[in-house]
């Protein structure tokens, strides 16, 4: 019975509204707020970075998973901002959680994915019994061109999730989808992604979550009405919906893990903040869909069900209540904060 | 600055002191000898829970070089439950700051050796 | 032990001395000194040198020698130390000098104070390397951050007010009006203290005092030697010293310096006064908290009473217990390891009835100089 064991999410307390942006550029904030499903994002402060929030959620995890840190027998965290180019985040995540040296690690990237591949990697190692407990965490400080459309969605936030037996959510299946699709993308160096517009759309999202998410349905024999939630990557809260609909499930199954209103996409964190907050209130049987999608292209399909365990975990506080615990900022410190700014 | 900062990373990051078996006392930062009990103490590592309350804080406009984009901060003076102080930087908003106020530490980004160098990472702290 | 007076003093002005280098600066102050004592030189047999930070003020080390050989003393080959602990440097060379001829190894010795901090931008950076800099400093209280947390304390502890911080400013101020060498000669008013900005709260541009170049210089001697110099030796009846520890998070009680107290009332000890017998005092004002908490260390005033010395204006130089009438670090100038020994000038100048408009009727003075947040303090006694 491997899956996962213990959960835990940071988001960054600062907001900015979709209004405040819309101000400095010129933009009709009401038509980006509906066109977008979107009404505020998460702001790191000056003092945080990929390491530091994928700590926090780690810690929280961790804390509540009550198990001895030195059982951790792997660190991957996936992210497509980590602090380094080279010098993997998750040695710092293993140090500040007190791990030891004993652990497998490396760091990886597949734009908002990574985190949901670092969780099939944790899965995998512990079936294979080569771990007791894996750590797979997905974290984002995304960056956006000041004006830029992206600007309205790219945010932080991470999750953690620790894989394991004796869990509280057991992994029925996992079902990759990959492709080369270069829809949104970032040259080394450059400060700043690029992306093909309405390419990443049909030919990027919407084709591999169907196609990941077909896959582990066909494989494990199940239908859309099998799933009491289902979450799916949000890099917008139009997205989601529409191929919820495509693929069968109802605003009903997608509404508590649809979290991008709130927050915006926090990349390699989205369909994980998501994945927590469904955790949050989850009950023993409930049957959850999880399909990841990154860019580039790929997506990670995931077939949850809830154990009895989950009765004894503790889920407080929730990720409904870190969301609503904010302050918000104007766009002079959002830009300052995102040091946008060039000095000097 | 490299290796004198590599060498005290789980310390800060970590929030790792010293306890002195002799005496029952907690330090932070760690001690090689207990000041009371000097070489008849038995100083051994330990990890300090994170909580602890506030007993005197500044908010500092003139303060160092690493923290000059986030000017005016707030620097505290804690007490951790264990008994242990420590000096640190505070994630609040100034008027919140209060005698007592409960905190717990943060594990937070604490400045970089220039653009291509290490990053600094430490504890703070945060209102409970 | 031997009887040690002072026989000689000299003092550079103190400020932003643009035209002189380190050399210039402590040479200067040690010319004057010499004249005063009316020496030629080769009767020197040792040099004390309080500086704390030449290397990274001015990237020179070894600097006691170098402040011999461009004395002109070098073919004497007399022995050279610098001696270092933060801003306390000047008074624990003052103290060294002192051991060395009440011990009887030497005769006649010189104690110097210099820094030349003007040369780097980033002067308090590096003076707040007299307190913990890897678990205080990095963790982003530099020196001004840790005195402000010492005054909320102080503040909220015994009701020690803001104005209180400044009327200490303002009383320095005006001293140091009637002191020609002083950096900062104009009064200032109260409001304006008051209203100055923050440098950390509570503390205000105006409680923190100016760190800049000078130099000071005493020549020491024994009795015997002493009395063939000068019919006005001042003699120093006790000089101690005492540590503690480094950072303010493993004091006993940030509100109060236990190296002060323990070096004072040693010196009150051997010098077999009691404080009340103290007429005037040269205190350490590195900000303007610490001089209200060195009347309460020093025994002058009960612990969280400080404050009343200044309003009921008994430290004024016309009070009963004149403080800093010298201008203090605030006014004076702080030349960081220079200060320790510019404190026994004035007060040697004082006892000697030198001190031209600012003289006080004065016979028994003490000097405080004390070290980062007070993890050193000098603590010396000087009498006619």
């Amino acid at each position: 019975m491997v899956g996962v064991v213990s959960y835990g999410t940071y988001i960054p307390k600062y907001r900015i509204k979709v209004e405040e942006i819309a101000r400095i550029w010129g933009e009709n904030a009401e038509v980006i707020k509906k066109g977008l499903g979107i009404e505020q994002k998460s702001v790191p402060s000056w003092d945080e970075d990929t390491s530091t929030i994928a700590v926090e959620s780690a810690r929280e995890a961790l804390r509540r998973a009550n198990i001895d840190p030195k059982k951790i027998g792997a660190v991957f965290v996936g992210s497509e901002s980590h602090p380094y180019a080279v010098k993997p985040t998750g040695t710092i995540v293993a140090e500040a959680l007190g791990i030891g040296n004993n652990y497998f690690c490396a760091d990886l990237e597949f734009a908002c994915k990574a985190g949901t591949a670092a969780m099939q990697i944790c899965y995998a190692m512990v079936k294979a019994g080569m771990i007791e407990y894996g750590i797979a965490i997905g974290a984002d400080i995304s960056q956006s061109r000041p004006g830029d459309p992206l600007e309205y969605t790219a945010s932080a936030g991470s999750a953690c999730f620790i894989i394991g037996k004796d869990c509280i959510a057991e992994i029925e299946g996992t079902y990759s989808f990959t492709s080369d699709t270069p829809d949104f993308w970032r040259r080394e160096g450059q400060p700043y992604p690029s992306h093909g517009g309405r390419f990443t759309g049909q030919p990027a999202y919407f084709r591999h979550i169907i196609e990941a998410t077909k896959g582990l349905l066909n494989n494990l024999g199940l239908k859309p009405s099998d799933f009491a939630y289902a979450v799916f990557h949000q890099p917008n809260g139009k997205f989601p919906m529409r191929v919820a609909k495509i693929l069968g499930f109802t605003k009903d199954q997608i509404k508590q893990g649809l979290v991008v209103p709130y927050i915006g996409n926090t990349y390699s964190g989205s369909s994980l903040i998501g994945f927590a907050s469904i955790l949050d209130v989850a009950k023993p049987g409930d049957r959850i869909l999880l399909t990841s999608f990154g860019s580039g292209a790929g997506s990670d399909a995931f077939s949850f069900i809830i154990t009895d365990k989950i009765e004894s975990f503790e889920r407080n506080p929730t990720v409904f209540e870190k969301i609503m615990k904010c302050e918000y900022v104007d766009y002079g410190l959002y830009v300052k904060l995102r040091k946008k700014i060039r000095f000097g | 600055m490299l290796p004198k900062f590599w060498r005290k990373i789980r310390y800060r990051y970590n929030l790792i002191g010293s306890y002195c078996e002799n005496c029952d006392s907690y330090f932070y930062p760690p001690r090689n000898l207990c000041p009371k009990c000097r070489r008849k103490g038995k100083v051994k590592e330990v990890q300090l829970s994170g909580y602890g309350r506030v007993l005197s804080w500044s908010i500092v406009h003139d303060g160092i070089e690493n923290f000059w984009i986030s000017k005016p901060y707030i620097v505290a003076l804690i007490e951790l439950d264990e008994g242990a102080r420590i000096v640190a930087p505070l994630d609040c908003n100034p008027e919140e700051v209060k005698e007592g106020m409960r905190v717990k530490a943060a594990f937070r980004k604490f400045g970089e050796d220039g653009e291509d160098g290490i990053i600094y990472y430490g504890t703070k702290f945060v209102p409970v | 032990m031997r009887e040690v007076a002072i026989i000689g003093v000299g003092c550079s002005k103190f400020g932003e001395l643009w035209d002189m280098g380190f050399r210039d600066i402590v040479i200067s102050a040690g010319i004057e000194a010499l004249e005063d004592a009316g020496l030629e030189g080769r009767e020197i047999e040792a040099v004390y040198a309080g500086n704390m930070s030449a290397g990274r003020y001015i990237g020179q080390e070894h600097i006691a020698s170098l402040i011999a050989d461009y004395s002109g003393l070098a073919d004497l080959h007399i022995p050279c130390v610098r001696v270092e602990a933060g801003d306390a440097s000047g008074g624990v060379a003052l103290r060294q000098a002192y051991m060395a001829v009440a011990s009887g190894v030497h005769d006649i010795v010189i104690a110097a104070g210099a820094e030349k901090v003007t040369d780097v931008p980033n002067a308090m950076e590096i003076l707040s390397a007299s307190a913990d800099v890897e678990w205080e400093v990095f963790n982003g209280a530099n020196l001004p951050a840790l005195y402000a947390m010492i005054a909320r304390m102080h503040m909220k502890k015994f009701g020690t007010k803001e104005e209180d911080l400044a009327m200490i400013s303002v009383k320095n101020h005006k001293n140091a009006t009637l002191n020609p060498k002083a950096m900062f000669r104009r009064e200032i008013s109260l409001d304006v203290a008051l209203n100055s900005p923050y440098v950390a709260e509570p503390l205000k541009l105006f409680d923190c005092s100016p760190i800049c170049d000078g130099a000071s210089v005493v020549v020491l001697a024994s009795e015997d030697v002493a009395k063939k110099y000068t019919d006005t030796p001042i003699y120093i009846k006790a000089c101690t010293q005492a540590s503690d520890y480094m950072a303010l998070q493993s004091r006993r009680d940030i509100t109060t310096m236990d190296a002060v107290v323990f070096a004072s009332r040693e010196a009150y000890r051997i010098a077999k006064i009691e404080p009340n017998d103290v007429d005037f005092a040269e205190v350490h004002d590195s900000f303007t908290i610490a001089e209200i908490i060195a009347y309460e260390d020093l025994g002058f005033a009960k612990k969280g009473e400080g404050s009343k010395l200044i309003r009921e204006e008994v430290t004024a130089l016309d009070g009963d217990l004149p403080v800093n009438t010298s201008g203090g670090l605030k006014a004076f100038g702080h030349a960081v390891g220079a200060t320790g020994v510019r404190q026994a000038v004035e007060i040697a100048l004082q006892l000697r009835g030198d001190a031209g408009k600012r003289q006080v009727d004065a016979e028994i003075g003490l000097s405080l100089n004390i070290g980062g947040t007070g993890a050193t303090a000098v603590v010396t006694i000087f009498a006619r």
